[in-house]
Order: structure tokens, then sequence, then C-alpha cells
């Protein structure tokens, strides 16, 4: 039960970055590599804030308003030049990002990995189950954060235009909607939702090393791909599938070694079965 | 003299050497009805992609309402009030019906409303979709489709789809209609019935009409003046009745 429970939490961090890539690659129809890198900006600007102020949360708002100006940055001057280019030179320059933020870390903080401590998560018994708070609070946030993702893609008019965009960037522009306004916020969202996975991961491994984001962005990209990229619940019930793997393949001893191999063979199976995902749609192409 | 909606001034565009549009001269009046015809690869599609921002003219320019609009944006276009319909329908195929046409409306400054006032479900939000709402099932009243509202655009008839193009284009409010082979694919009743209502909301709408088709008969039927294209050069401009003893428009079409 504490496993399940644990592994609902480290989905949900997971589904918080798989919700970016999903987003993005929606909307901007490019995957953007660097997002597990923002992440990682995340949890340096997490660290840095706690060593100047020593307020955990002061740290947390100023991670989400990095991350949020670092996606516009980022794609003002990275992307938005490429619209219209091919996807693997988008791709490509999505990688060099990636190792542009990695570098950048490196040169301010060093490649030393630094413990970082947020305070003490009491753990918590209910009946004859105990659960760390930091588990709770990571499930509570990202379920809150989910639901009002969902809502504000279905019910505002933003959210309206965005998925208006992503069926087809062209006719929604003839109808009079900014697309590269849509392109910008999206990245903006995609990019907060990285500073609260930041913080979640911080929580379960309370340490920053200029490379923290690859590995999580990996298994999140996993996870929006199983989950059927481009599809907004789907980045959900893939990272959460994907988290509740990893941490029973890890409490089963003979597995745990393993849990990396097993979580990309999911996909590989996923991907052999159902191509476009979980809960993904078929598209025509158009020739 | 009528004032003069679209006028356009030499206007032409060259992709490499290749010159697909050249010197077009179009002046369309206010509510007219005009039509723009030619055979296959003429560039009739290429001018309304120059009209409408998706491509930027070469050479020339032109004007809606007196106001150039060469070098805008598509959305800006769009704001200064043409709208368009595709000759391969571009629904939005996984949204709803009036969805579609919502998106349409999305831009009406009577209908702003900021995304902080959707998330918090202020009565703001409410009042504004509920009038967005009003207004889309209105436009979707006057293309017989108001049944039809909930369901998928992709579900819909091909007859049904072409008006659906057309309500989410007059959703954008526009001065302008382009309108890009409206009866393709349609049989002569619904052809009959297309005619009818775009007559019907050039009247109700106070909008120019501009509509490229193959359907000689629609254009005769409905146009009082056309254009006619042929390799990218306007061959024959004037009354749509003459066009068709005219001896050079007739050899372009069937050849000579």
């Amino acid at each position: 039960m504490t496993t399940f429970i644990d592994g609902l939490s480290l989905g949900s961090i997971y589904a918080l970055i798989a919700l970016g890539y999903t987003m993005v690659y929606g909307i901007a129809k490019m995957l953007n590599f660097a997002h597990g890198d923002v992440i990682m900006v995340g949890a340096y600007a997490i660290f840095s804030t706690l060593a100047v102020t020593g307020h955990p949360l002061v740290g947390v708002l100023v991670a989400v308003v990095i991350c949020t100006v670092l996606g516009v940055v980022m794609e003002k001057l990275a992307y938005k030049p490429l619209r219209g280019a091919s996807p693997l030179a988008v791709l490509i320059t999505a990688i060099g990002v990636s190792y542009l933020l990695q570098s950048i870390a490196q040169l301010i903080y060093g490649s030393k990995s630094r413990a970082i401590t947020l305070g003490n998560f009491e753990s918590i018994k209910i009946g004859s189950v105990s659960i760390s708070s930091a588990t709770i609070i990571t499930l509570a946030v990202g379920a809150v954060i989910m639901v009002t993702l969902t809502l504000f893609v279905k019910y505002t008019k933003v959210g309206r235009a965005m998925i208006a965009v992503s069926e087809d960037r062209g006719a929604a522009a003839l109808m009079g909607i900014n697309v590269n306004f849509i392109i910008t916020i999206t990245f903006a969202i995609g990019c907060c939702l990285a500073a609260a996975a930041g913080l979640f991961y911080l929580l379960q491994i309370p340490s920053v090393t200029p490379t923290l984001g690859s590995m999580p962005g990996i298994k999140a990209f996993t996870a929006a791909v199983i989950g059927g990229i481009g599809s907004i619940p789907g980045a959900m019930l893939g990272g959460i599938l994907l988290g509740v793997i990893e941490k029973i393949c890890l409490s089963i001893p003979v597995l745990a070694p393993y849990t990396t191999a097993i979580e990309f063979s999911l996909l590989i199976v996923i991907l052999l079965v159902k191509p476009i995902g979980l809960l993904g749609k078929k598209r025509r192409e158009k020739v | 003299m009528a004032e003069i909606v679209l006028e356009t001034k030499d206007l032409g565009i060259s992709f490499g050497g290749l010159k697909a549009v050249q010197n077009v001269n179009l002046k369309i009046e206010k509510n007219q009805l005009y039509g723009l015809i030619g055979p296959n690869g003429a560039g009739k599609t290429t001018v309304f992609n120059m009209l409408t921002g998706v491509y930027k003219p070469t050479t020339g320019t032109f004007y809606l309402c007196g106001e150039e609009l060469k070098g805008k944006s598509q959305e800006a276009i769009n704001h200064k009030g043409i709208a368009r319909t595709f000759q391969n329908i571009r629904l939005f195929n996984n949204m709803s019906v009036i969805r579609n046409v919502l998106v349409g409306l999305h831009n009406q400054p009577e209908f702003k409303c900021s995304p902080v006032t959707s998330m918090l479900k202020l009565p703001k939000h409410y009042d504004t979709e509920v009038r967005m709402r009003e207004r889309a099932k209105e436009i979707l009243k006057i293309f017989d489709l108001y049944e039809e509202r909930n369901n998928l655009a992709c579900n819909l008839p091909y007859g049904k789809q072409r008006k659906l193009e057309i309500a989410r284009a007059l959703a954008t409010n526009p001065k302008l209609l382009l309108l890009d082979e409206p009866a393709a694919g349609m049989n002569p009743n619904e052809t009959e019935e297309l005619m009818k209502t775009v007559r019907f909301i050039r009247d109700e709408f106070d909008i120019t009409v501009l509509l490229i088709e193959h359907d000689l008969k629609f254009v005769s039927g409905l146009c009082d003046e056309v254009t006619v294209l042929n390799f990218g050069t306007a061959l024959y401009q004037g009354k749509v009745n003459d066009a068709l003893n005219d001896p050079e428009v007739v050899k372009a079409y069937i050849g000579g």
C-alpha cells in the first residue's frame, strides 16, 4: 500500500513533466528536449533562494517565476526563429538548449551535487500504512495542478484556442487566433509545471546536480509517449502508470536492479501494440 | 459610386523563378458577389492565400476598405475583416460543431474575458460564455446546423462540413468573405441551396463575397462580375454573361 502511494506520488511528478512535453508537442508540434533541464533550473532556483532567504515557500515562488520566464525566453530565442523549419533542425536545437542550460548550471554551481534541506517531513500513520508527508504534499498539489490545467484547457477561451491551434495551426491563424501568443503561453505553462516538478523532485531526492533533469525528463517523455503524445489525459495516465510501476519494481528485490529496463520495455511493448499510445488520437497526415 | 471593399493593385507572387500570379487588379464593391474563375492551376487559390496573409505578395499590394494590408500576419488580416474557407475542408475535426464556431468568435472584442476570470469562474466568465454560445447558436441556426451542434465536426456529412466552414468564417465578423470552391462536391440541390445561403448571408451580415468556383452555373447564377484567371494573369474582367462568350475565355477553358 505504501509502495502504491509512493508510486502515485512519483507518478504525479512524471505526469507534471509529461504534461509539459505533451502540450508543447500538441501545440507547437515539436519535442522540447530541454524540458527536463527546466526542472533542474527550477531545483537550482529553489536551492539558491533557500540559501539566501531560508524560506522554502519563497524558493518555490521564485522557481515558478524563473522557469516560466525561461520557457518564454527559450521559445522566443531558440524555437520561434525555426518556425516552419524541418523538425530535425528544431529537435537538434532543443538538444542544444538542453546542453546549454546544463553547462550554465555547471558554470554557476559547479558539477558536484549539493545537498538541500527543505525542512523535516514526518511520516504520517493511517491505520497500518505509514506515508511520508512529502508524498502527501506531492500527491495533493499534483492533483490540484492537473485538475486546474484540465479546467483551463476545457473552459477558458485561451484553452479552446490552444486546442484549435493543435488541430490545425493554419486554419486557426486564419480565424484570427494569434498562434505565436498561444505557443508562448503553452511554453510558459509547461515550464511552470516543470518548476513544480522540480520542487517535488527535491522532496524525494534532496540534492541538486546540473544533470538532475535528464533522467526524470526522459522518463516523463516515455510517460507522454505511453499515454499518447499530444494528449493531456494521456500524459497524466502515462506518468502515474510509470511512477507506480517504478516503485513496485523497486520494492521487489529481484526486479529492483532492472527497474529502468522494465519501464523502457513497457514503452516498447506499448509502441508495438498501440503505436499512438494509450489515449492518443489517430491523425490523418495531410499530403 | 459604391464603397470599394477590396482593391488589389498589380498583385503578384513568384515562387523562385515561377511567376504564379501576376498583375491581378481587382476592384470589388460593397455587398458585391464577385467570382474568381479559371482552369486548374490558374492561381486562384494563390490569390486567396495572398489576400489572407498565408503568402506575402512579391509585387503589388491590396487594400481592404482603403487600408493597406499587404505584409500583415494572418491573424491581423483576419482582425481587419477578411475571413475565408478552404478548398480542402479544414475544420477543427475533433472539436464539436459549436466549438468550431466559438473559435471563430475568439477574437471579437465584445467577448473579451481573461483566463484568470474563466479559471475562477467569476460571473463574467459565465456571462461571456453564455453570450458567445448564444451568438454561435444564432449562426448555426442560419446554416441549419443547430441540431448537430454537439457532434464532432468530422462526423458531419460533407455538405454540412462545407456549411460549417462558412459559419466559422462568418463568426470572425468579416467585411469580406473569401469562399474557395464552396460548391465543390455538392449535388445540384445542395448547390441551389448554397446559392440562396450565400445571398442570404450577404444581406444578413452586410458583407462582400469573393468566391472561387469551377461550377460555371453556380457562378453565373450568383455573381454579376467575374475575373477569369489563366496562367496567373487576368484573362477577362467584367460581366459574367459576357465572359462565357469571350473567345479567349472559351479557349482557356476548352482549349483551342
